[in-house]
């Protein structure tokens, strides 16, 4: 006998119920995933991070240059991989709080404020929500460079990349990275790692996005990268005109024609 | 209604320290040590993991299991643990801090992955190590090893550990087990991080990759063939492009 009684918490008595549907062939409808590569790179004065462009709906490509850069406050920017609606709100939300919070403190946003509220957020929901997080910025206590996993873990490094291309983009910064990078030598590793994802990686694909953080400025780079632009057609692959034999032809007028007649007497008002 | 749900193992994709750790107490203090893997199923998210987690001023943890369960445990007990000096007005007794990890280990049992070694100094009763492996139990004992790698070094841990030892002493014991520790263990590897806690202060120890103690390795067994390999010229090697 089920209890009237339901216990405090989180309930998942449906994961049964789905567990028993997927079984019978009728699985959970697939969310948009951005098989992603996405990373982030330290350098003498800043942070670049780097996105590819494309979103995936199982085997289509459901956006060709979407972004994943996205904005948590002038200092802050975080890249998402995962499922695609997950990132874009978790995002959202983190940077509406983050405005908030450093209006409420009367102080610059910090990086880790922003890594905090994302990680709590995501352990919350235990895995659910289904962002993975490369979050990098500059404050007043340097420059930081953090990824975030679904199930809320953080680790801070050099260098990161994650998404379905990040073990293509994690080789170039492996060979390619040192300590002290310039501006310009920074931004191209990032465009070659995220290039190594978009060449070897099914889940990504079309462009690159860059931004560079530094202590006075953010610039966004959107497309900085656009290797794989639709070329005219060589050819034409229409039917010529005429290919179609037909035996008979009736042309008729679509347009209807009407008269109208007017059947005032003269005296009615006027409404020209 | 379902009864239960299995929440025991690890969840898919998840973040796992696949960990050895270790602390080991001495006269004035203790010495905890950890290497620093951290993986996504047979990738390595990140090789130079930092497991041995501040959570007051004397008082560290060495983190194994989930690090999404860990960290939000160690920052938990970091929080209670700032509370508490500053409504005592003293630093916190390593017991305190070890019971906060106990009571959250124990009493979310089902939803967390989580075995921590807590250890530390403290004014009442010196340098201690709890162990709190993962049902949420809690032993102090005078040296604990934990995480994946620590099944294949509880024999050399056993055989090797003596009471009395002094700070050097205690560090190469530490080092050692590790190093045997990550060298059997395939979820464990990279560098080895020690803390040295004594009432003085926390030292922070790093043993590079390439400079880990060997042990024996098979190269005197397994010697290079006696007859010299030679290649034959009619076989070209191949070109490629």
């Amino acid at each position: 006998m089920t209890s009237v009684f339901s216990p405090p918490g989180f309930d998942f008595s449906n994961t049964l119920r789905n567990n028993f549907f997927a079984e019978k062939g009728l699985p959970l409808p697939k969310a948009t995933s951005t098989g992603t590569t996405i990373v982030g790179c330290l350098f003498e004065d800043g942070i670049v991070l780097g996105a590819d462009t494309r979103a995936t709906e199982g085997p289509i490509v459901a956006d060709k240059n979407c972004e994943k850069i996205h904005y948590i406050t002038d200092n802050i920017r975080c890249c998402g991989a995962g499922t695609a609606a997950d990132t874009e709100f978790t995002t959202a939300l983190i940077s509406s709080n983050m405005e908030l919070h450093s209006l409420s403190t009367g102080r610059k946003p910090r990086v880790v404020t922003a890594m905090t509220m994302l990680k709590q957020m995501l352990f919350r929901y235990q895995g659910q929500v289904g962002a993975a997080l490369v979050l990098g910025g500059v404050d007043a206590t340097g420059p930081h460079l953090f990824t975030i996993h679904p199930h809320g873990s953080t680790d801070k490094l050099p260098y990161v990349t994650m998404g379905s291309g990040s073990l293509a983009a994690m080789a170039v910064f492996e060979s390619g990275w040192k300590a002290n990078m310039s501006r310009e030598a920074a931004l191209q590793l990032v465009k070659d790692a995220i290039s190594a994802g978009i060449f070897n990686d099914l889940g990504s694909g079309s462009n690159v996005d860059a931004c560079i953080i530094t202590a006075s400025h953010t610039e966004m780079l959107r497309n900085v990268e656009m290797p794989n632009i639709r070329v005219q057609k060589e050819r034409q692959y229409g039917f010529r005109r005429g290919t179609t034999a037909w035996k008979t032809e009736n042309i008729r007028s679509l347009v209807v024609s009407e008269e109208v007649t007017l059947l005032g007497t003269g005296d009615e008002m006027d409404t020209t | 209604m379902v009864d239960r749900i299995d929440f025991q193992q690890l969840k898919a994709g998840e973040v796992n320290l696949g960990t050895s750790i270790m602390a080991v107490q001495f006269a004035n203090g203790v010495v905890i040590g950890a290497d620093s893997r951290t993986t996504t199923g047979s990738y390595i998210a990140n090789r130079v993991t930092d497991k041995l987690t501040h959570v007051h001023d004397r008082v560290y943890c060495c983190r194994s299991g989930s690090a999404a369960d860990t960290q939000a445990v160690a920052d938990i007990v970091h929080y209670y643990l700032q509370l508490f000096s500053q409504s005592s007005g003293a630093p916190p007794p390593v017991h305190t801090a070890a019971s906060m990890f106990q009571k959250l280990c124990y009493e979310n049992k089902d939803a967390l992955s989580a075995g921590i070694i807590v250890a530390g100094w403290d004014k009442e009763v010196g340098p201690s190590v709890y162990n709190i492996p993962l049902g949420g139990g809690l032993f102090r004992q005078p040296w604990a090893i934990g995480g994946s790698g620590s099944t294949y070094v509880y024999g050399y841990c056993d055989a090797t550990y003596k009471e009395g030892w002094g700070r050097d002493e205690t560090v190469e014991f530490v080092k050692n087990t590790l190093a045997l520790a990550m060298s059997r263990d395939g979820s464990s590897g990279g560098v080895i991080r020690m803390c040295v806690i004594t009432e003085e202060g926390v030292e922070r120890l790093f043993v590079p990759g390439n400079e880990l103690p060997k042990f024996w390795t098979g190269t005197e067994v397994l010697a290079a063939p006696k007859t010299k390999v030679v290649l034959d010229p009619q076989v070209a090697p191949m070109v490629v492009e």
